[in-house]
């Protein structure tokens, strides 16, 4: 589950990571509201207006503006609060701006430069454990750094059963060319940082960038915080952080009913049991010569209401030319998804587009007759092959 | 011969009297396996399903000599329910459970690494035996027993592998579901090898998917090591990037992950890979005949 900058600045602070204080807003006259608080707490007097949407590259796309007065503050805010935010992350129309992060401003001048550093923690699939990566490549795509300046990257890889170990932290600070006051300060920020990650569950943090301020002190500047959401259930309170207003509004739906749905932009859409399995019938949707509509995994209990469910979505994209409904009964019955299927055909009255079922497994030979015999416009299937055949018979 | 699992395995159930350790444990036993007994703590002393239920799989070892397990605990307790297996000195653990905390996984894997057993899973199928034992939650009666062994990230994929091979006058030595999340116990290279060295296996199946880098592993072990034909299919040429992994992930994840690198490593590594999911069967009958 991915959260807005703000709401994962909140948690890297409960941990004790230092980050650029800030305060959310809905309107302009909030911003300005919060822009005072900070003042009163940070003396800064100048602040970062910041857009908050789950995508990257928001400055690029004129969402992150530094204001250097309260009437700055109102007027920027009005412009980011309610624009269409275009990065290159979010889709082609940009992402609806409903919120602000006003921040304190944290690049003042000083005594020495202010830096800027990169710092992750992921899983590394390969090796099973946690890693940090970092660099001295900072607020830059890290993803070009890695093509460019790969020996610019650093990676450090952290013992489950001990836990992140001082030495650990200060490589880390070593390699980033921190010394002083600095260097300790990246290593409890560091410390912590695990600490947060482990502590919240996440699968992933992306700091970028980590600023090393004119006065030596190291703060989280930026935030992405993606959350295991096989671990909601032990944090009830960043549970109720989810913003539904960031995710597509189908996927959301037939999320609560419990099918796996993601938007395509092809002409077939398809209904599968099993996640492999549903990958593997959108490519034989592309040789077959039709391009997916969707993902959509069933689940294991295809019954009427779930299928009922799972058509009307998919019937909802007006490009869907035929469907493909492909289920390996393994220990559900076929003939019982057959009956499903008639019933939530019948359910939903005129269904235009052809439909093809594919069932395989138990009882498959007695769900084919049951789908012939049903007088609907629907060509059934027993081969994946014969299935392939029919979606490339009915799109000619 | 085969591999993992047989007819002398002597199989537990963790989680054997919830719903679906109930359900799938009569579907084992129904199919021949010897399932010497469960554990459910809190109901050790009972009988279910004419076997015995302990409290601790510590417990049922020494009582039956219990040398598999397949775990069916809800997500919450899988990581303890595998951990408590491995410390029991279980050497086959069968973990089918969906949805455990990618952190937990972590440490399973790091405590497991140091003891003597293999682990399958999780988010897993099973393991399967054809005619001999049926280790997980595959419908045994698509399986012949024969000569061809399976790897596979899949459920319903694995089924569908396994159907054409039937279909296609042959038959499966074992099938092994290694599971889809991003840790897991046993991975593809692992399976490979397992059924490389088994003696009745004469032909591989081996079946990806888009993510994470285990597929060009075992290719490549395949390369310097294959005595075999081995297909292989990968799903998710279609799929979307970038939704399940996130934009730090990736950078680690390395350039093999999309279906396209993928095969095209298989490619090299002499794989007979198959671009439609419906020739897989065929393509494996044409290599045996």
């Amino acid at each position: 589950m991915n959260l807005h900058e703000y709401q994962g600045k909140s948690i890297l602070a409960s941990y004790g990571v230092a980050i650029q204080r800030g305060l959310v807003a809905d309107t302009p006259e909030e911003a300005v509201e919060a822009a005072k608080k900070i003042n009163e707490e940070t003396g800064s007097e100048w602040f970062v207006v910041k857009a908050q949407i789950h995508a990257g590259g928001r400055g690029k796309g004129g969402g992150v503006k530094l204001a250097k007065s309260y009437d700055d503050v109102n007027s920027i805010s009005s412009d980011i609060i309610g624009m269409q935010l275009i990065t290159p992350q979010t889709p082609p129309t940009g992402k609806k701006v409903n919120k602000v992060l006003v921040a304190e401003d944290v690049y003042y001048p000083g005594e020495s430069e202010p830096s800027e550093i990169y710092m992750s923690v992921l899983l590394d699939r390969a090796k099973g454990r946690v890693t940090i990566m970092y660099s001295t490549e900072g607020g830059m795509d890290i993803e070009a750094v890695a093509e460019k300046t790969p020996h610019l990257i650093f990676k450090e890889e952290i013992d489950p059963a001990v836990g992140i170990q001082g030495f650990q932290c200060r490589k880390i600070a070593f390699n980033l060319g921190l010394s002083g006051k600095a260097f300790k300060e990246m290593t409890k920020f560091v410390a912590n940082l695990y600490k947060a990650y482990i502590g919240c569950d996440a699968s992933l943090f992306e700091i970028n960038p980590v600023l090393k301020t004119s006065d030596d002190r190291i703060i989280a500047v930026d935030s992405k915080v993606t959350l295991d959401a096989n671990a909601l259930y032990r944090h009830p309170d960043y549970a109720e952080m989810r913003d539904l207003t960031e995710e597509d509004p189908t996927e959301v739906e037939a999320g609560a009913v419990g099918l796996n749905y993601v938007q395509l932009d092809g002409n077939v859409g398809c209904m599968v049991n099993g996640a492999g399995l549903a990958m593997a019938t959108m490519d034989i949707i592309k040789l077959s010569g039709g391009d997916p509509a969707n993902f959509l995994d069933v689940g294991g209990t295809a019954d009427a209401k779930r299928v009922e469910t799972a058509f009307r979505i998919i019937l909802k994209d007006t490009k869907v030319k035929a469907i493909l409904v492909n289920i390996f009964g393994g220990i559900v019955r076929c003939d019982r998804v057959a009956q499903g299927i008639v019933d939530a055909y019948n359910n939903i009255g005129d269904i235009n587009v052809p439909i093809i079922v594919r069932l395989q497994g138990t009882n498959a030979e007695e769900a084919k007759k049951l789908i012939d015999e049903s007088g609907l416009k629907v060509h059934s299937a027993v081969l994946l092959q014969e299935a392939a055949d029919k979606v490339k018979e009915v799109l000619a | 011969m085969s591999v993992l699992v047989n007819k002398d395995s002597k199989i537990i159930v963790q989680g054997f009297t919830g719903g679906e350790g109930t359900f799938h444990a009569g579907q084992m036993i129904e199919y021949g396996t010897n399932v010497v007994g469960g554990v459910t703590p809190g109901k050790g002393g009972q009988t279910h399903l004419d076997r015995p239920v302990f409290n601790t799989v510590a417990e049922a070892v020494e009582k039956t000599g219990a040398d598999v397990s397949i775990i069916f605990v809800p997500p919450a307790f899988a990581a303890d329910a595998i951990m408590e297996a491995a410390d029991a000195g279980i050497k086959v653990i069968v973990t089918i459970t969906e949805g455990i905390p990618v952190n937990d996984m972590v440490k399973v894997k790091s405590y497991i690494d140091q003891r003597d057993c293999t682990l399958i899973g999780p988010n897993c199928p099973g393991v399967m035996t054809a005619g001999e034992a049926k280790v997980g939650i595959m419908p045994g009666f698509i399986f012949n027993k024969g000569t061809v062994g399976i790897v596979s990230k899949s459920g319903t994929l694995t089924y569908e592998a396994v159907d054409q091979i039937t279909k296609a006058g042959l038959g499966q030595t074992t099938a092994i579901g290694i599971g889809g999340d991003p840790i897991i116990g046993t991975t593809t290279k692992e399976a490979v090898q397992m059924l490389m060295n088994d003696p009745e296996t004469e032909g591989i199946i081996m079946i990806g998917e888009i993510g994470g880098n285990l597929e060009a592993e075992a290719a490549r072990w395949i390369k310097e090591n294959g005595t075999k034909p081995v297909v292989g299919f990968i799903a998710g040429e279609t799929a979307p990037k970038g939704r399940t992994m996130g934009h730090a992930g990736a950078i680690v994840g390395g350039a093999e992950d999309t279906a396209e690198a993928k095969k095209a490593i298989m490619r090299e590594c002499g794989i007979h890979v198959v671009d439609s999911p419906a020739h897989i069967g065929a393509k494996m009958a044409e290599l045996l005949a």
